[in-house]
């Protein structure tokens, strides 16, 4: 081995740390498993998930395995783990596992039945509810954080107003008036369409271009929409807003996935202001990448990461406004099992039968608090700050 | 500065004005009439439905009952359709007894919360600050009215608290301290369960705050010239820590009406939010338009003046 050699390849050694070891998912994980409340959330999350799509299988269909709505008058108030009067039952009112795993309620249904039930409705409550306000969140700051020099024109905002008051009418069954507004609309955008290739040889009249002033930026657009929204008492709202509505649980994944889209709204504006003016965006778009793809190819996954938290934690508060709303008792309607519902059902009889009350209680609270830890975990684990300091 | 004002002020202006514009079409844009609450009841006849919708504008395009309804809440003479009261006096009776509620819960939670989260930002991934992170994590996570429930239980059966209403039933004229005391009872449990979701987000607030003090290189320097440890957390560290809290002080402000629906429901508390839980059911609009045009104001308000407080606090910021 002569000496020349030893130097190039120590000269190798020097610069071979500098390429990254680990891939990101390795580096994530390695973090994420450091954290222990957070990997116990997950594997709630996780169990949660599994229960509630195995107990949307077993209670629904004609004649599910664990019947929610079974009522067994002879059987009020049976404590957890007890036994099934079977002289009074009949053949096809024993429950499943032999034994009332968690007890019944004041109509003797079995709970744990009504517990695998509701489980789904927390679960899907969550993931729609959060769902709807992710895309609305992402789609709204995308637009304020990408486009918002750009100005809307009087004639823009016409327009819109015309179409929604058109389709506002037509529903309204004013039908003949909204039709006309919106085929003004439809020739309108046509006529627009048609002069945009010419109207760059020849200047538009004189009467038209009061319609092509600049009204307002899309950004200050966006974000006042946001302070509006902002100002309406979230809970509050919901409350009114379900309460008028006919009852039904869709209603609630859609109010509740409405109302709570302008904190993603922000975060994701803020990161694209940023992000913006960085250099590999100018090369995308010096490579002529249209917008929507540097928007959602480019740009979002360098944003997705305070959004993904602020989700996971929004599911719990969703699943919490869920439980609260219930407790009201509005929202899902009655002969469906959710825990909000069991819980206020069960707090009539609250010394009597305390397991009505903490068995659903507690249930809510460990889920939430899996959402909450996780979501927890994620932030510190996607911070960049804290990352070095590992 | 008086120019912020302005601009701000007039910002603010429009705003409420399309507040209320969204809130009128939610409500009244909804399936379901008013008159279809108590469908059995006998005495709803046709013509009375046609009377009342008289009365109270209902028959008139919708931009009418626009202007009729903002013209009366301006002027005061606003009226539930429930009672017929003027909502405004009924809003202020309300007013005064979440008061109470609102203001105890908000002491409580400022108080409890700043101990406990400069401790455990100063005793940092030790025994007290994982506990105090997992209580907290507990604390956000707790449905309210659940927690309401553990409470009641635990509390009548060993302490015999009150949680029922303001006040004992037929106190009359009892004496002064007596009457007192009843008060500050039945106010326990509602403003400790007010208080819990706060005491948890803000005491992490405070922790996270602290903590990114902390790591500044000014307290590192005076850690070098060898202070004292309590001179340095609370002097070089806490005071700038404290920055933000004070723009929260506007923010809290929206929180009078907001959110104590549920607590005020379980404990018979007739405060903001039990009455317009009651005037939901009722679909007694003046007074859910009136009390979501208040919050609006109120948060409104509240952002104002915590941008005042920081322009004042903080003379880096100029605007």
């Amino acid at each position: 081995m002569n000496l020349n050699e030893t130097t190039v390849t120590k000269d190798f050694h020097v610069e071979a740390p500098l390429t990254p070891k680990r891939t990101r998912w390795e580096e994530f994980w390695l973090l994420f498993g450091q954290n222990r409340l957070a990997i116990l959330g997950l594997l709630i999350f996780i169990l949660f998930f599994c229960c509630a799509i195995t107990g949307l299988f077993l209670t629904s269909g004609s004649k599910p395995i664990f019947d929610p709505s079974l009522v067994r008058l002879e059987e009020k108030l049976r404590p957890p783990f007890s036994k099934p009067n079977l002289d009074l039952l009949e053949p096809d009112q024993v429950p499943t596992l032999n034994f009332y795993l968690m007890g019944t309620d004041d109509l003797g249904r079995d709970v744990f039945a009504r517990m695998l039930q509701g489980a789904w409705v927390s679960l899907t409550v969550g993931f729609v509810a959060v769902g709807i306000s992710v895309l609305i969140g992402i789609f709204m700051g995308g637009i304020a954080g990408y486009f918002g020099q750009h100005y809307l024109k009087i004639d823009h905002i016409l327009l819109t107003l015309l179409l929604v008051s058109g389709t506002g009418l037509i529903i309204l069954d004013v039908i003949r008036f909204g039709a006309a507004l919106l085929l003004l609309c439809l020739a309108y955008i046509v006529y627009a369409v048609l002069t945009r290739h010419r109207s760059k040889k020849k200047a538009s009249p004189s009467w038209g271009a009061m319609f092509h002033i600049n009204a307002v930026s899309v950004d200050t657009l966006i974000m006042r929409i946001v302070d509006i929204m902002l100002c309406f008492p979230s809970f509050f709202l919901i409350l009114t807003v379900v309460a008028i509505l006919p009852a039904s649980i869709y209603n609630i994944m859609i109010v509740i996935g409405l109302t709570s889209w302008m904190g993603t709204t922000r975060f994701v504006r803020a990161e694209f202001l940023s992000l913006r003016e960085q250099d590999f965006v100018a090369a995308a778009k010096a490579l002529g990448i249209g917008n929507f793809r540097i928007i959602f190819r480019h740009m979002m996954p360098n944003a997705v990461a305070p959004v993904l938290v602020s989700a996971t934690i929004g599911i719990a508060s969703a699943i919490l406004t869920e439980a609260g709303l219930s407790f009201l008792g509005f929202g899902v309607p009655p002969p469906h099992a959710t825990w909000g519902n069991i819980l206020s059902n069960g707090k009539n009889f609250i010394f009597d039968a305390p397991w009505l009350t903490f068995i659903p209680g507690i249930t809510i609270l460990i889920v939430v608090l899996s959402f909450n830890l996780f979501g927890e975990g994620l932030r510190d684990v996607l911070n960049p700050k804290l990352r070095e300091r590992h | 500065m008086v120019s912020f004002i302005g601009r701000s002020f007039v910002q603010k202006i429009i705003t409420l004005f399309f507040v209320s514009i969204v809130s009128f079409l939610i409500i009244h844009l909804a399936p379901g009439k008013p008159s279809q609450v108590d469908p059995m009841n006998p005495k709803f006849t046709p013509e009375m439905v046609e009377r009342f919708s008289k009365e109270f504008h209902l028959d008139k395009p919708l931009y009418v009952q626009y202007v009729y309804f903002y013209q009366d809440l301006f002027t005061g003479k606003t009226a539930s359709w429930k009672d017929n009261q003027s909502v405004l006096k009924k809003i202020w009776e309300r007013f005064l007894n979440s008061l109470p509620l609102f203001i105890v819960g908000t002491l409580i939670t400022w108080t409890l919360s700043f101990p406990v989260g400069i401790r455990s930002a100063i005793f940092r991934e030790g025994v007290y600050d994982r506990t105090a992170t997992f209580l907290s994590y507990l604390l956000i996570s707790i449905p309210g009215f659940f927690f309401a429930y553990v409470l009641i239980i635990f509390v009548v059966t060993r302490f015999h608290v009150p949680v029922i209403g303001m006040e004992t039933f037929g106190i009359g004229d009892a004496s002064l301290p007596y009457i007192l005391m009843d008060r500050i009872w039945h106010m326990l449990l509602p403003s400790v369960l007010g208080a819990t979701g706060g005491i948890a987000v803000l005491s992490r607030y405070v922790r996270s705050q602290m903590l990114e003090v902390e790591g500044q290189d000014y307290i590192r320097t005076a850690r070098a010239k060898g202070l004292p440890p309590e001179q340095v957390h609370y002097k070089h560290a806490l005071r700038n820590a404290l920055l933000p809290f004070v723009t929260m002080f506007g923010l809290i402000l929206p929180g009078l009406i907001g959110g104590s629906v549920i607590i005020e429901s379980i404990f018979s508390w007739p405060g903001m939010g039990r009455m317009a839980y009651e005037a939901i059911l009722a679909r007694d609009y003046p007074v859910i338009l009136t009390v979501n045009f208040v919050s609006a104001v109120l948060v409104l308000a509240g952002t104002f003046i915590s941008d005042l407080l920081y322009l004042i606090v903080d003379p880096r910021i100029r605007l």
